[in-house]
């Protein structure tokens, strides 16, 4: 039997309001997502049972306290322009989407990748397992890398992707958003995640963002239109910072 | 230090809680379905140059919790280089600046990062040398998904032995962190499979 919007909506509303009496009882707010969000229906079968089993991260010894090095010969330089890797332009708003990868002392993340990739103005992936009925672009292949500058900064062209229909549940529409991959000093600081634009009423309908259960860190995921960005007769700036997590030891330096 | 100026002339951002305080991070969100043409990267399985007489395989499935394969998972590994130094080299996707084309490893420097989708049976394989970190020698694994809106750490240990995460688990769950080398005993290749959850389900790591 087909899963409707009310049907998912009802469970996503159950698991608010757990997580809202949770924290107005005194539980600590929780930034990420839980691995077992059934609203989210492909997550049922795929995250662990087991708990999590800890590692003390302030082990110097540890391997995931360093992590992959990246620099200028992984990247040219226009691929963090998507909107130049054909000979046409491709189709849709044209924006600015650039922020600061952060760790959580709020130290500059330098000279890290961030990966990103994203559906068309139609809202459609150029992946051969995307196949709903919305155009692809010839001029527009959706996949862009960059690396932080001095200040941790990214920044990237390319236009505002469209929502697009998943099978979740019947009428599922993802909100549009921009996929990032981010990497920090540490393996561990690891972040694969979605930039969100602001205002879009699918916010409200979509289990992978209200996955977030938690309303500050959802507002995290949703960048700021900020019109210094913006550049004349070209294109709507948007800024997103990203800080990424991580064990303590990462971001409190010793002795303090 | 400059940190501390920094961190106190920050602007008001997405992520600023009152300063002094540590920031709030970012949450986790699912790679999705669709990351096949942005993260994956050609040869990103051969860490070792190819051809290197010390190469050693680790593969294995990912499977989910009703044991079928996962063919949509992508899996990022980072381990030491053989004399256990653990500062990587950049050029693990190095470009090709007139191209922008992949040019591959540049063949010698030892970058320790590696990157592998599961195949249509949920396969990876990667081709790397023995890591040389101190203790028992293990590959560090993240594994990103569709369905798993935060993605999972694991360790392949290449064989067993004293270790103090391996020690502080039961008997059964150890088995699922050390991976099992080839049947000749040549201890070149060794298979690791990821179980998502269910019995035998894969132990994974927080840090903390
Ligand atoms: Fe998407």
């Amino acid at each position: 039997m087909a899963l409707t919007q009310s049907d998912i909506d009802t469970e996503i509303d159950d698991l608010q309001s757990t997580y809202d009496k949770e924290l107005a009882a005194g539980a600590a707010a929780r930034s990420h997502p839980a691995r077992d969000y059934a609203p989210y229906r492909s997550s049922l079968l795929r995250h662990p049972r087991q708990p999590l089993v800890a590692v003390d991260g302030g082990d110097p010894e540890t391997v995931e306290l360093s992590g992959p090095v990246f620099g200028p010969t992984d990247i040219t330089e226009i691929d963090n322009d998507l909107t130049r890797q054909h000979p046409g332009e491709p189709l849709g708003e044209r924006i600015t989407v650039s922020g600061r990868l952060l760790d959580r002392a709020g130290r500059p993340v330098r000279g890290q990748l961030v990966e990103l990739w994203q559906a068309n103005a139609s809202g459609r992936y150029a992946h051969l397992r995307d196949q709903h009925p919305a155009p692809l672009d010839p001029n527009f292949t959706g996949v862009g890398r960059t690396l932080t500058d001095d200040a941790g900064r990214y920044t990237f062209t390319t236009i505002k992707p469209g929502a697009y229909p998943w099978r979740n549940h019947t009428n599922a529409w993802r909100p549009a958003h921009i996929h990032f991959s981010l990497f920090g000093t540490a393996f561990t600081q690891r972040l694969v995640t979605q930039m969100y634009f602001p205002g879009d009423p699918l916010f409200a309908y979509d289990p992978i963002l209200r996955s977030v259960t938690d309303r500050a860190a959802r507002e995290r995921l949703v960048a700021t239109y900020r019109h210094e960005l913006s550049q004349p007769e070209f294109s709507l700036g948007y800024e997103w910072d990203i800080v990424l997590d991580g064990p303590s030891a990462t971001w409190i330096e010793e002795g303090r | 230090m400059s940190e501390t100026s920094e961190t106190s002339e920050m602007p008001e951002t997405n992520g600023t809680s009152e300063s002094g305080k540590p920031l709030l991070p970012t949450p986790s969100h699912t790679v999705g379905p669709f990351y096949g043409y942005a993260l994956p990267f050609p040869d990103g399985g051969q860490i070792a140059p190819k051809g290197h007489p010390e190469q050693i395989t680790l593969h294995g499935y990912v499977y989910d919790g009703a044991g079928a394969p996962v063919p949509d998972a992508v899996l990022d590994f980072w381990q030491a280089a053989p004399d256990g130094s653990l500062t990587g080299a950049p050029g693990s996707m190095r470009r090709d600046p007139v191209t922008g084309g992949h040019l591959g490893r540049n063949g010698t420097d030892f970058t320790g990062f590696g990157r592998v989708a599961t195949d249509a049976d949920g396969h990876y394989a990667l081709h790397t040398l023995p890591p040389g970190n101190a203790g028992l020698p293990y590959i560090s694994v993240c594994v990103l998904a569709r369905g798993l809106l935060h993605h999972l750490f694991t360790r392949a240990y290449l064989r067993d032995g004293a270790d103090p995460l391996l020690d502080s688990l039961p008997a059964g769950r150890r088995a699922t962190l050390v991976a099992r080398p080839d049947e000749n005993g040549t201890h070149r290749t060794h298979r690791f499979d990821i179980r998502l959850q269910g019995e035998d389900e894969t132990v994974f790591l927080e840090f903390v």
